[in-house]
């Protein structure tokens, strides 16, 4: 990060973090920390298959057991009827099945709920579903996504009648937004002078992976339903509530008290969570069901999981002609809250940077017999900047050009700025030359490349490759127009209230609930500077419906983007209530009445009064002018115009043993532009963690299926997370083209690392062998991949494994299970 | 039902716990010590991590009985009289922490690798921590407060109090 002298303003401080005392010193408040008196405990039956009919259900032993309150299926709470939200239908004749909160006769994915035991103890419930015998009728699962979108394909859900649940196209021609896609691919292939590259792409499937298990505890003791839940979206889980279960929204009131990480993972409405609602309404005491970690890995939404076609046309010269792209994107066995939605949201972006005359993108989400797929950390967006980065190294490759100078070529210069792009979105500002070369600067581009050089010269057994992603997003989701074209099921805003109290300290609501990003602490340096009033004097409360009524939680970087707007806009009302207050005490004309550093003056002379006086003052209600309320307090709801669209250029320096295949990352340097940034030191720990994120997909992470369609690294032993002795240090900075769409310039930043590095990274490592005759090695490159595919090249045969980051620290480069000694065949 | 007696942050208890109760269990449920979390079932996460008569542990590891007679600190004992230990405020200082779930256990881990090794390369320290996942930070910032903790607690360095000296550290 650029070191500079700290700025005067609150805006620009690398403050430490308001949050952290509790969470150091262990006094945090995470949901399964929540007992009130008298909870009972729950614990679910889960299928161990993924598609079966049932036969019968024995809840007797369990019922039996001690400490057990009740054994029930859906039919004994009434519940068969009950569908969990999909509030995304990307066409009008979306396929949504129905997601039942416990199965309804027949289950579609391992994993997925059958009954549910109350009991004393969260112990006694989990022993006690040990004890219920359900006999199932296996079906053949329906598990790859491909030939489920077949005609003739075995069905999921038959009465769908097709696995495919909708078909998504984009066609820039259609759209009046550029040309003909066809007729461009048409015409290179015509043409000696272009190329066509044709490319799939496989973006496995992911598991958002938090670090707080899941949990929820429902009170109703009370006239209102309480609801504590581990969830990035309190306010949309109340609203859904009622949607679900028909509990109206004014009996509900949802609380996320500290929530550990979400990553989009927490964005859902869970079965969970109903079944708590449902009991507590039954038993009328209160209910709480935390998770363990495998049924986390099981059952809690999965990320990613498409096969991309993609054919671009492209002149010899390196000019774009045309993009095609293709998608598959697997569901998994339900429609998720938003599920359907997040391909959708990647297709704005495969355009990038670059300027292409035409774009068209078709999308089908399939059904499988799997875990369902929902928002993780980029939701579409990091896949689709895979593609294209990918994409670009490939025609690179074809052209015989520096990927880099490619890449300039083709992106939208400086001055070009705002720019309307292929698939119909402006692009307020950003500056791709700046931040590339100072990214090249840092990370000594030139310098690598001759090293490379020497290294394929020599035959050294240690290959260098060097990976670059010039990444763009769309952040700040979203501008509720744009949700209502693409008929998403609520709108973008943000609401914020400021309330001035007697003493001068200020409390401050919002609707973005934090879980990690360190709200408390930057919404709070706005404020103060907004205001004048002291950093520590600002209390920002959120994640209660009751604290902050009204909001749309936490999701897309639109946190400080969307929901920092609508404070800063409170904040202005607030100031001119106080504006006229001040007037009316100083007797003065409210026209001369100047506003700076928390002081409202007279102009001209050295009469004035602090906000704080004027806060006191409309408290005290003594004196205050006639037509207005003794009140500064004020609300604003804020509705996004634009999307911003922070941008970065990520180089990334990729050593590959080529006798064991062994990857090491050597060197990480990002510059990222995120427009003006309101705390640094929070800004660098979401670019770290986000790479890190990014990183992960393309070197360890995979949710494995085996054949019968059971997911086999659904523990922390062998779904193999990043540890701190996987990765290194990255080199980060930033540059600013501050956004024009919105007041602070900001732009968004929290998940600018996951979708920029992993398509740095995979070009990376193929750039270190592809010399070697290495043209593709699916993600994540394990040591065993790496190997294979240079095994392969040599033209020798490298067994194939299903799956092969299944064994402990497989993923990390350890042994093929199938394959124990690595022997060739 | 077996008893145990252990003293937990200072304060000594009794109490009969079902043998196959796990340390952490008893300290999150029967105690009441809610800052030491739990993130995983395979003993992989390290959210729980204590010290237990100066080791650090990971207490879904350790079963409450196996305690007996031993002297545990938990995060919640970590700072003495008000003054945060060198390590809890270098995670601050450093930014070493986000949504704060592995935080508990990752300080608690760091305490005793300072122990061991007062004055650790950051390999030493990334190697340390390796059994102590973090979803948020991407551990370089933790790597950070872990070294700076060390430069503050070498002795000589002005800052911590006696009291709030490493309660862990390789054995007693």
């Amino acid at each position: 990060m650029t070191t500079t002298a700290e700025p005067t303003t609150e805006i620009g401080r690398a403050r430490v973090r308001k949050e952290d005392q509790r969470l150091i010193t262990g006094r945090s408040r995470y949901t399964d920390s929540i007992t009130p008196s008298g909870t009972v405990h729950i614990a679910v039956v889960r299928s161990t298959i993924a598609r079966a009919t049932i036969n019968s259900i024995d809840k007797s032993e369990a019922e039996k057991a001690p400490g057990v309150f009740g054994v029930y299926t859906a039919a004994d709470l009434g519940a068969e009827e009950v569908g969990l939200p999909c509030a995304w239908p990307i066409t009008p004749d979306q396929k949504a099945p129905q997601r039942p909160v416990l199965a309804n006769g027949r289950v579609n994915f391992s994993g997925e709920g059958v009954a549910v035991v109350v009991a004393r103890s969260a112990a006694a419930a989990r022993d006690a579903v040990e004890l219920v015998d359900v006999d199932y009728e296996p079906l053949d699962p329906v598990l790859d996504m491909e030939a489920a979108a077949q005609d003739g394909a075995e069905l999921v859900h038959p009465d769908l009648g097709s696995n495919v649940s909708a078909t998504w196209v984009f066609d820039s021609a259609a759209a009046g937004t550029g040309g003909d896609v066809s007729e461009a691919i048409k015409a290179a292939e015509a043409d000696d002078d272009q190329i066509v590259v044709r490319r799939r792409f496989r973006q496995q499937r992911l598991i958002p992976a938090f670090m707080e298990p899941r949990s929820c505890v429902v009170d109703p003791t009370g006239e209102q339903l309480t609801i504590w839940a581990a969830t990035q979206v309190p306010h949309i889980l109340r609203t859904m509530t009622t949607v679900t279960l028909g509990v109206p929204e004014s009996k509900l009131r949802v609380i996320a008290p500290d929530v550990g990480g979400g990553f989009g993972g927490k964005i859902g409405v869970l079965p969970e969570e109903m079944l708590c609602v449902l009991l507590a309404q039954k038993l009328g005491k209160p209910v709480k069901w935390t998770e363990t970690r495998s049924e986390c890995m099981l059952t809690a939404h999965h990320g990613r999981d498409q096969i991309q076609d993609l054919v671009m046309a492209v002149r010899k010269d390196g000019t774009i002609t045309g993009f095609d792209v293709h998608l598959y994107a697997d569901m998994g066995a339900y429609l998720g809250l938003v599920g359907p939605g997040v391909p959708i949201l990647g297709a704005f972006m495969f355009n990038a940077i670059y300027k292409m005359p035409a774009l068209r993108f078709t999308c089908s989400n399939v059904f499988t017999n799997k875990t369902l797929t929902d928002a993780y950390r980029g939701a579409g967006r990091p896949e689709a900047t895979f593609a294209i980065e990918r994409m670009m190294d490939e025609v690179a490759v074809e052209l015989g050009r520096d990927p880099v100078e490619l890449r300039e070529q083709n992106w939208i210069k400086h001055d070009e700025f705002p720019y309307d792009t292929v698939v119909g979105l402006t692009y307020d500002t950003g500056n791709y030359e700046q931040a590339t070369q100072r990214a090249m600067e840092l990370f000594d581009y030139a310098g690598l490349r001759r090293e490379q050089e020497e290294r394929r010269r020599s035959g050294d057994p240690v290959q260098l490759g060097i990976g670059i992603s010039t990444f763009t997003e769309m952040c700040g989701l979203a501008p509720s127009r744009v949700l209502g074209s693409l008929d998403y099921g609520a709108g973008g805003w943000e609401a914020a209230n400021v309330r001035m109290l007697a003493t001068g300290k200020v409390e401050v609501t919002t609707g973005a609930s934090a879980h990690g990003q360190g709200h408390e602490t930057a919404f709070s340096q706005i404020v103060a500077d907004k205001l004048g009033v002291g950093f520590d004097d600002v209390e920002i409360l959120h994640g209660d419906t009751q604290v902050a009524p009204k909001g749309l939680d936490t999701y897309g970087s639109r946190s400080l983007v969307v929901g920092g707007i609508a404070i800063v806009n409170a904040a202005e009302k607030v100031i001119e209530k106080a504006k006229k207050i001040a007037a009316h005490l100083l007797e003065a004309s409210e026209d001369d009445i100047e506003f700076a550093n928390g002081q409202f003056t007279v102009r001209g002379t050295d009469k004035g009064k602090a906000i704080q006086e004027i806060a006191f003052a409309a408290f005290m209600a003594h004196d205050y002018p006639e037509g207005m309320e003794p009140s500064l307090d004020s609300d604003a709801v804020f509705d996004p115009e634009n999307f911003s669209f922070p941008h970065g250029t990520h180089l990334c320096a990729m050593e590959v043993d080529t006798d064991t295949g062994r990857v090491n990352l050597r060197r990480y340097v990002c510059v990222d532009d995120i427009g003006n940034v309101i705390n640094p030191l929070i800004v660098e720990g979401q670019v770290h963690g986000g790479l890190a994120q990014g990183i992960a997909q393309a070197l360890f992470e995979e949710a494995n299926y085996d054949e019968s369609g059971t997911l086999v690294n659904a523990t922390f032993v062998d779904y193999t997370l990043p540890s701190a002795a996987d990765l290194p240090s990255f080199t980060t900075e930033t540059v600013s083209t501050p956004s024009t769409t919105n007041p602070l310039g900001v732009k968004g930043v929290g998940e600018a690392g996951t979708i920029a590095s992993t398509p740095a990274i995979v070009n990376g490592v193929l750039d270190a062998v592809r010399h070697l005759g290495v043209t593709e090695i699916e993600m994540p490159t394990t040591s065993q991949r790496v190997w294979r595919a240079l095994q392969v090249a040599k033209g020798h045969q490298a067994q194939q494994t299903p799956s092969d980051t299944h064994s402990p620290g497989a993923g990390l480069g350890s042994i093929d299970p199938n394959n124990p000694k690595g022997e060739v065949q | 039902m077996t008893e145990v007696r252990v003293t937990v942050d200072g304060v000594n208890y009794a109490d009969d716990v079902e043998p196959r109760m796990l340390l952490a269990q008893y300290l999150r449920e029967t105690l009441g010590k809610t800052g030491t979390l739990i993130g995983c079932d395979t003993s992989n996460c390290g959210a729980c991590t204590v010290s237990l008569n100066g080791q650090s542990v990971k207490s879904c590891s350790v079963l409450a009985v196996q305690a007996d007679g031993a002297e545990v600190t938990t995060i919640e004992g970590l700072a003495r009289d008000g003054t945060l230990h060198p390590v809890q405020e270098a995670f601050r200082e450093c930014h070493g922490l986000q949504c704060g779930y592995c935080t508990p256990g990752m300080i608690m881990a760091a305490v005793d690798l300072l122990g061991d090794n007062p004055d650790p390369t950051e390999q030493e320290v990334r190697e340390g921590i390796e059994g102590n996942l973090c979803r948020c930070t991407g551990y370089q910032n933790i790597v950070r407060a872990v070294q700076s903790a060390a430069k503050t607690m070498k002795p000589g360095a002005a800052q911590p109090t006696e009291q709030a000296a490493p309660v862990a550290g390789g054995g007693n």
